[in-house]
């Protein structure tokens, strides 16, 4: 809104909302605001928002640049048309948000960093038992039909975040964030009470904090899928030998999870100050294994956590150091549509 | 040959656009449907524990990730051989129940609903909720806003979020619920009933009740004459936790009834290279191409389908209406494909009776909501039926139960091949030489689309400004120049 | 830089109280060792986050090589037994990211160690290099094809009418 010395009625804002490679749950947790929306419709005029409104990507490409004041992006980026969305709207928009997990962390799109375009599509377009597939059809980036050209993005072999693609003002963590983060950062953006751009907005402390259960001290020695045991309602998870992220998660969500009896999966993302999610959860672990024997550690490590990746980078992979891995591991550059699954 | 391109479509869940061909005549050559999105689910997911899968594929649909943690929880039992205990069962059906009501709400609401209640070409500015407010009164707001938010946060107090839950586990659920839960849950799902009944007096008062909008219900535009899948119980009743799959064909005879872990008997996937999402048709009737009709194995899973596959609903008031919307389209099959609104209004009465039948079945408040696995898993499959569509999870693992291979058709997929055909006809239909080609047109032509696709719980954006405001201009000094204000 | 010519980079986090003062008794005792290794003195190999070996490798080195003090002699009691928990847990998921064995190391080194050390760190290295480059962020390239296909967009998008409101 601008502040004139003429008398003119205010102008509204303009806010625009997009998703890339995504579920739609943060569209849902937005509207999980229930009656604060009003307050969010009075405030701005939403430009776009394919889930809700019917405007199309061409009455974007007709605004100024730098038109939209608030862009909230959710969504991670693995195909060219999100990219080029990515930038259009970053090029539009005076604030861009990378809203939840995808835009932040990659999250579960980001899993597909285990594998590759060949990997996926041979698996989506071959493998699976219902497929029947005799021509070894693939989808193309254009096809020529009778009546004329049909176009598909490129799918990328690697998922990038928000950040990876463009310049990011602010981070919303989450998977989705809580309807009640949601409304304290748009109060924050509202009031301009915001930390320092680039920043992401969010508490600073980790889901222990706010977690009802008892904790004691952790000794770990060994660790047990969720289906193994019963745990008890009260006490710490983690101190059971269930694999709880709660001990490098970002606080926010009021740790929901823990409390129907299901330990954190990480949603959040990391702390504050922590840049790899996977390194801070394999620390924290490792800490608190009670055992001095290498051999004995190995084995609690290996037979209780199967799946590192899984466990450590459920919704991180993207952002971690590594980003992706490599299918055979010899660490030699190949062209990713040689290799081999 | 000139091309219109709808990019994106809207108000629905998830990506798409739509490029229709005309040739020198004016005339729609063909119109295709292209999804330009893929995550690869079915590939990534292989190397995780299966116990994960819940988590995971609650991400596939943030609008409906009850459906998928609800197939995939059922996947794990099935994976794991352990059957859950009674009040595991009643619980997590309860919870879907739920679910269903805050999901078909929120669709007819703000995603189909403005189309049928503002008329399909109203400007792009009325044509949402904001335009539905209008029209109806700011009192429907209000109830819708009750029904959403009672919805997800009776999906949080059970399931422990309102978007992603983190609940189901081979063998139960990770926790139960109290008696004060369970009284609160009866009270909103009465609210609920009354909701359900109210907006199908809607449906009937603004659409029913409105020639033109039956007769664009009723234009050929937008017929379609092909398979139809449903889950049933054993009385073959609408049931959208558990049962058996049944395909009603065009004709209204049963072509198969089938336990859901054979669904590789009776469907196939075909691929195209002009769209990332597959196109699934009937493995024992084949596949002939874009086309209905018996000989085509081009089927629909939709509520308009679910109810035509079955012979009726289970519970008293939804059985009443299911009887009321057949007797007057004529009888069964109706293949009205807008007529899909109000089967997911008949849908939402039944889910909402089915809530307060199990919030006060007496073992629902049990403490037994978790029996142990005891067998090395192997191979299993979950099946429910999503708002949008039979959801099927297939699971392969090792003896530590770390996933080797996994397949998934998802609710939306088991429609893709009708959706199309679909679009084309509406836009054959509705473009013709000297027809002028607008915005609304094009709209009209995407409710051909929307019909199918439910999955989008949007309901409450943009309500009218009725909400008492007040702005303070000031200038560089601080100095109040102008307050605005409105409602107050 | 072809294949014959390659030498690895190594990043090495030594302890200050052990393992860096063998790296230093090497130098004073002139035990040679290859060049292809630079060091990074921390207090204690337990205050090596594996976010630095993540890190590290993500920036380009070939091979990551932590030292510390043997078990039972930590300057700090017990968090060489910390560093050991975590080298296995980082192992476990490096296995899985795909990155090899031999590129990182867990060396026990005592002060009076110089030689030991030495060759520990040479046999590293040969065997690092032998493996040839890592070059990580190679991996996340996408061979040159985002361009062209972003810039097909307006063009696609050009192809169809305009249609009034």
């Amino acid at each position: 809104m601008s502040a004139k010395k003429e008398t003119k009625p205010a102008e509204k804002a303009k806010l625009a909302l997009y998703w890339a490679a995504s579920c739609g749950g943060c569209e849902i947790a937005v509207l999980g605001i229930d009656d604060k929306i009003l307050q969010v419709a009075d405030a701005f005029d939403i430009v776009l928002w394919p889930v809700a409104i019917d405007a199309k990507v061409r009455s974007i490409e007709k605004m100024d640049d730098q038109s939209i004041d608030l862009c909230l992006f959710n969504g991670a980026i693995r195909t060219s048309e999100q990219e080029y969305m990515a930038r259009l709207l970053r090029q539009k928009s005076k604030v861009l948000v990378a809203f939840g997990s995808c835009a932040h962390e990659g999250c579960i799109p980001g899993l597909g960093n285990v594998a590759n375009r060949e990997q996926i599509f041979q698996v989506a377009y071959h493998d699976t038992p219902s497929t029947v597939n005799p021509d070894g059809i693939i989808p193309q980036e254009e096809t020529e039909m009778p009546e004329g050209s049909l176009y598909l993005p490129l799918f990328y072999d690697t998922v990038k975040t928000l950040d990876q693609t463009v310049p990011v003002d602010y981070y919303l963590p989450g998977c989705p964030p809580e309807p009640e983060r949601i409304w304290d950062a748009l109060v924050a953006i509202l009031e301009n009470k915001l930390p320092a751009p680039g920043s992401v907005i969010g508490a600073e402390t980790t889901v222990c904090d706010t977690c009802p259960r008892t904790r004691n001290e952790k000794k770990i020695t060994e660790f047990k899928r969720t289906w193994e045991i019963i745990p008890d309602p009260d006490v710490c998870l983690l101190e059971q030998g269930l694999v709880c992220c709660g001990i490098a998660t970002r606080a926010g969500c009021g740790a929901l999870c823990p409390t129907v009896g299901s330990p954190c999966i990480g949603c959040y993302g990391p702390n504050a100050g922590v840049t790899d999610f996977g390194a801070r959860m394999m620390s924290a672990l490792a800490s608190v294994i009670d055992s001095q024997d290498p051999a004995e550690i190995d084995r609690i490590i290996s037979e209780g956590i199967p799946d590192p990746i899984g466990s450590f980078y459920r919704f991180s992979l993207a952002h971690g150091e590594l980003r992706r891995l490599v299918a055979n591991g010899n660490g030699k550059v190949q062209d990713p549509a040689l290799e081999t699954a | 040959m000139n091309r219109i391109s709808i990019d994106p479509i809207t108000r629905l869940e998830g990506h798409g656009k739509i490029d229709i061909f005309l040739d020198g005549k004016g005339e729609v050559a063909n119109a295709y449907l292209q999804v330009p999105e893929l995550r690869g689910f079915e590939r990534f997911c292989v190397g995780r524990p299966a116990e994960y899968m819940p988590n995971i594929t609650n991400r596939i649909c943030g609008v409906c990730p009850e459906a998928h943690h609800m197939a995939s929880t059922k996947a794990l039992d099935a994976l794991f051989h352990v059957d859950p205990p009674p009040t595991a069962k009643k619980l997590r059906e309860l919870f879907y129940s739920i679910f269903f009501a805050t999901d078909h709400t929120t669709h007819f609401y703000a995603l189909g609903g403005p189309d049928f209640v503002m008329g399909p070409d109203a400007p792009v500015a009325e044509r949402n909720i904001l335009g539905v407010i209008a029209k109806v009164g700011m009192d429907i707001a209000g109830k819708v806003l009750k029904m959403r938010h009672d919805g997800h946060h009776l999906i949080k107090m059970i399931g422990g979020r309102p978007v992603h839950p983190n609940w189901g586990l081979p063998g139960g659920v990770s926790r139960g619920i109290t008696e004060e839960q369970r009284a609160e849950i009866e009270a909103l799902g009465r609210d609920a009933i009354e909701f359900a009944k109210f907006s199908l007096q809607l449906f009937n008062d603004i659409v029913l009740g409105n020639p033109a909008y039956v007769d664009l219900i009723k234009n050929d535009a937008f017929v379609s004459h092909t398979y139809n899948m449903g889950t049933v119980d054993e009385n073959n009743h609408v049931n959208f936790y558990d049962g058996m799959i049944r395909i009603v064909g065009p004709d209204g005879k049963e072509q198969a009834k089938y336990h859901a872990k054979d669904y590789l008997d009776h469907i196939e996937e075909r691929v195209e290279p002009w769209s990332y999402l597959k196109f699934p048709y009937l493995k024992e009737v084949g596949w002939n191409g874009f086309v209905d009709g018996i000989d085509s194995g081009v089927y629909k899973a939709t509520p308009l389908s679910r109810l035509n596959a079955a012979d009726g609903m289970a519970t008293p008031l939804a059985q009443a209406e299911y009887e009321r919307m057949y007797e007057t389209l004529g009888g069964k099959p109706v293949d009205h494909t807008l007529a899909t609104h109000w089967a997911r209004l008949i849908e939402l009465l039944y889910a909402t009776e089915h809530w307060v039948e199990l919030a006060t079945d007496p073992e629902i408040t049990g403490t037994d909501y978790r029996t142990l696995p005891t067998e090395t898993p192997d191979e299993g499959v979950g099946c429910v039926e999503a708002p949008r569509g039979t959801l099927t999870h297939h699971y392969w693992t090792d003896e530590r139960g770390i996933l080797t291979k996994v397949n998934l058709i998802v609710g939306t997929t088991n429609n893709n091949a009708a959706i199309n055909m679909s679009v084309k006809k509406a836009a054959q239909g509705l473009i013709k030489p000297g027809v002028e080609i607008k915005e609304g047109l094009l709209n009209t032509i995407e409710m051909a689309y929307r019909a199918y696709d439910p999955c989008m719980a949007c309901a409450t954006h943009t309500l009218p400004g009725q909400m008492p405001l007040e702005v303070t201009i000031r200038d560089e000094d601080g100095e109040v120049i102008e307050t605005l204000s409105k409602n107050i | 830089m072809t294949e014959e010519t390659f030498e690895p980079k190594i990043v090495a986090f030594l302890c200050n109280w052990c393992s860096y003062r063998a790296a230093d008794l090497a130098g004073t005792a002139r035990i040679k060792y290859q060049p292809n290794i630079r060091m990074i003195r921390v207090m204690c190999s337990g205050r090596v986050d594996p976010d630095f070996v993540l890190k590290a490798l993500a920036l380009g080195a070939d091979g990551v090589m932590i030292a510390g003090c043997h078990p039972g002699e930590c300057h700090y009691l017990e968090q060489n037994y910390k560093a050991m928990r975590r080298f296995s847990m980082l192992k476990h998921a490096l296995r899985q990211f795909g990155v090899e064995d031999e590129r990182v190391r867990l060396q026990w080194a005592s002060a009076a160690e110089g030689v030991q050390l030495a060759a520990a760190i040479n046999d590293m290295i040969d065997k690092v290099r032998a493996l040839g480059p890592l070059n990580w962020p190679a991996k996340w390239s996408e061979n040159g094809r985002v361009e062209a296909a972003i810039e097909r967009i307006p063009e696609e998008h050009a192809e169809a009418m305009e249609v009034p409101a």
